[in-house]
């Protein structure tokens, strides 16, 4: 684009030949240190974790190393931990979707209206968000505490519980700990996603519909719904594959215990790494969780394109 | 919609329910304020008392002046500003890259980086251990600023792209016709410009990063490496019993985090959009 003089021929060919050259390669320049470390950090590492599932890697054992073939997926198959972690993985999920999404709509509904105050309430409920994972799940668990905690007390005061204990130490109920936590703290991603929605519906369409006659519940389902539809669908689709796979929550507050109650398939990989320090039987249960997240996001693609075709 | 049209009693709901929200999201980090503050004498007694009859600023100066907590924020400091830092002129190449280039393999490029957002990071806890162990990066603060920046930098591109969406291509080309460079171009005129978009993905990675709980546990077995989550959960575990003191520590890991939830929050909306995976 810049100064090339037209009246010279042969020898600036070559030199135009070169900046194009140059010119083609630029882009290339600007992305190779994301591209290196991207392949470098995530790529190599995960294909080796991949072949961990075949292998027999042990930390602690120096001798461990050689492929098993499929060992693993046979253990995996009787092993009664870890069809209990898919259970709970579906619980987990679905409910912390499931309330994080209706809170979260409810206040963005209510913070779609203009208000004295709107801003700072608004800064106030979004705090949430800010507040690291760790010290959310911490915090919830010292909340559930009886020592220090004000929830068991209350709990047992309105009858939900028969006595002040802790229900993190309950199998039972355990996992509602961390989906209560996960719900405080993922309720503003939701609220804020669903508020840039809500903003762009154009006003002009509620003020028609309501010189129509259409009341605020018809509003909302004939004109406010089907505007924030797709932004939903976005939002929980990939916050679903998100939380699936969160499992710092859990490892804080209950470390999948009482018996493994709460352990969650993402919780469990953690745990037979780190804990047990077995790479491989980890590896293998990643490569499980991998290909079922793959195949929701399949299903996922061919309902949006039979969706979008209709 | 207009709120004149709309009667007392909704607005009484209205701010009934505000009122419920904004108590279910103080009151946590109220109650953590709280038991922070509480002598130890008072913590059983007045266990769920709103407030102590009684405060004091023991626990802070304790976990200050005697345990490890100030090494362990320091290491967090130094992480996570590190990672921002380095993901934030990374992602800002790549970043103008995708907004202002069409280059064979982009789409590729997209998809890549969609995919490092979708797949559980845990499973590379692993083989990360195993391949950083040889080059002396576990235990150490550069083997995480490493891992970290890995992570953030197709989020951060995604953002980074869509603050130079926002400028006009004529500035540029306007200084490319007068003969300087494009990056000479990017340095000088697009980049001042995108400032705010800077200083969001900075807060951004920042606050990723001060939150990281997994790797930093599989990577970091030595104090003197910890950073902050690291160092709380062991203390947690090694003197459960001390609340007080817990919780001061954990009040101190939040002020971070705030200051810069203040800095981002304006564009909460575009970075949840650019990255709507990312937490």
């Amino acid at each position: 684009m810049s100064t090339m003089p037209l009246h010279e021929e042969a020898a600036p060919r070559q030199r135009a030949g070169l900046r194009n050259l140059t010119l083609r390669l630029e882009p290339y320049l600007y992305i190779a240190p994301s591209v290196v470390l991207i392949a470098t950090v995530m790529l190599v590492p995960l294909i080796i974790g991949l072949s961990y599932a075949f292998r027999d890697m042990q930390l602690i054992n120096p001798f461990s190393g050689g492929f098993i073939g499929l060992e693993h997926f046979r253990t995996l198959w009787t092993d009664a931990a870890f069809w209990l972690s898919m259970k709970n993985t579906l619980v987990w999920t679905f409910a912390s979707v499931a309330l994080q999404f209706a809170f979260g709509l409810v206040l963005a509904l209510l913070l779609n209206n203009s208000f004295p105050g709107r801003g700072i309430v608004q800064a106030l409920v979004f705090l949430p968000w800010a507040v690291p994972t760790f010290l959310s799940g911490l915090n919830w668990a010292w909340l559930f505490n009886p020592v220090v905690g004000p929830l068991p007390h209350w709990m047992a005061a309105l009858g939900i519980l028969p006595a002040p204990e802790n229900i993190l130490s309950d199998p039972s109920v355990a996992i509602w700990g961390p989906i209560v936590a996960n719900v405080w703290w993922g309720i503003p991603f939701f609220a804020i996603t669903l508020l840039a929605a809500l903003q762009s519906i154009p006003q002009d369409i509620y003020e028609a519909a309501s010189i129509d006659g259409a009341g605020p519940w018809r509003r909302f389902t004939d004109i406010t719904l089907p505007f924030l539809a797709p932004t939903i669908a976005i939002a929980v689709l990939l916050r679903t594959v998100w939380i699936a796979n969160f499992a710092d929550l859990i490892i804080v507050m209950t470390n999948g215990g009482p018996a493994d109650q709460t352990q969650i398939v993402s919780s469990y990989i953690f745990t037979q790494a780190f804990r047990r320090l077995d790479f491989g039987y980890a590896s293998a249960v990643a490569m499980v969780l991998l290909i079922l997240l793959l195949a929701y996001s399949f299903v996922i693609i061919l309902l949006r394109q039979s969706l979008l075709r209709r | 919609m207009t709120p004149s049209a709309r009667s007392t009693s909704y607005w009484i709901v209205h701010y009934g329910l505000l009122a419920f929200y904004v108590a279910f999201a103080l009151f946590p980090l109220y109650w953590l304020l709280k038991v922070s503050v509480t002598p130890n004498d008072l913590l059983y007694s007045e266990g769920i008392r709103l407030w102590p009859s009684r405060s004091s600023l023991a626990h802070y100066t304790f976990v200050l002046a005697h345990s490890d907590f100030p090494l362990f924020f320091k290491n967090s400091v130094i992480v996570s500003g590190s990672t921002a830092v380095v993901v934030t002129l990374i992602s800002a190449l790549s970043g103008y890259a995708m907004s202002r280039f069409n280059f064979g393999g982009k789409m590729w490029l997209v998809g890549l980086m969609l995919v490092t957002q979708m797949f559980p990071l845990v499973m590379l806890v692993a083989p990360i251990f195993k391949l950083f162990a040889p080059l002396g990066l576990t235990n150490s603060l550069t083997g995480l600023v490493v891992v970290y920046t890995a992570f953030n930098v197709p989020f951060a591109t995604f953002l980074m792209q869509s603050f130079f969406d926002g400028i006009p291509k004529d500035l540029e080309e306007a200084a490319m016709i007068d003969g300087a460079s494009r990056f000479r171009a990017f340095r000088q005129i697009v980049l001042p410009l995108t400032l705010p978009g800077i200083a969001a993905t900075l807060g951004f990675v920042f606050t990723a990063a001060w939150s990281e709980l997994l790797f930093a546990l599989m990577l970091v077995s030595k104090a003197d490496a910890s950073t902050f989550p690291v160092g709380l959960l062991s203390f947690v575990s090694k003197f459960s019993v001390d609340f007080g003191q817990m919780m001061a520590a954990g009040v101190l890991a939040l002020i971070p985090a705030c200051l810069f939830f203040l800095l981002i929050q304006r564009y909460l909306v575009q970075g949840l959009t650019a990255g709507a995976v990312k937490g």
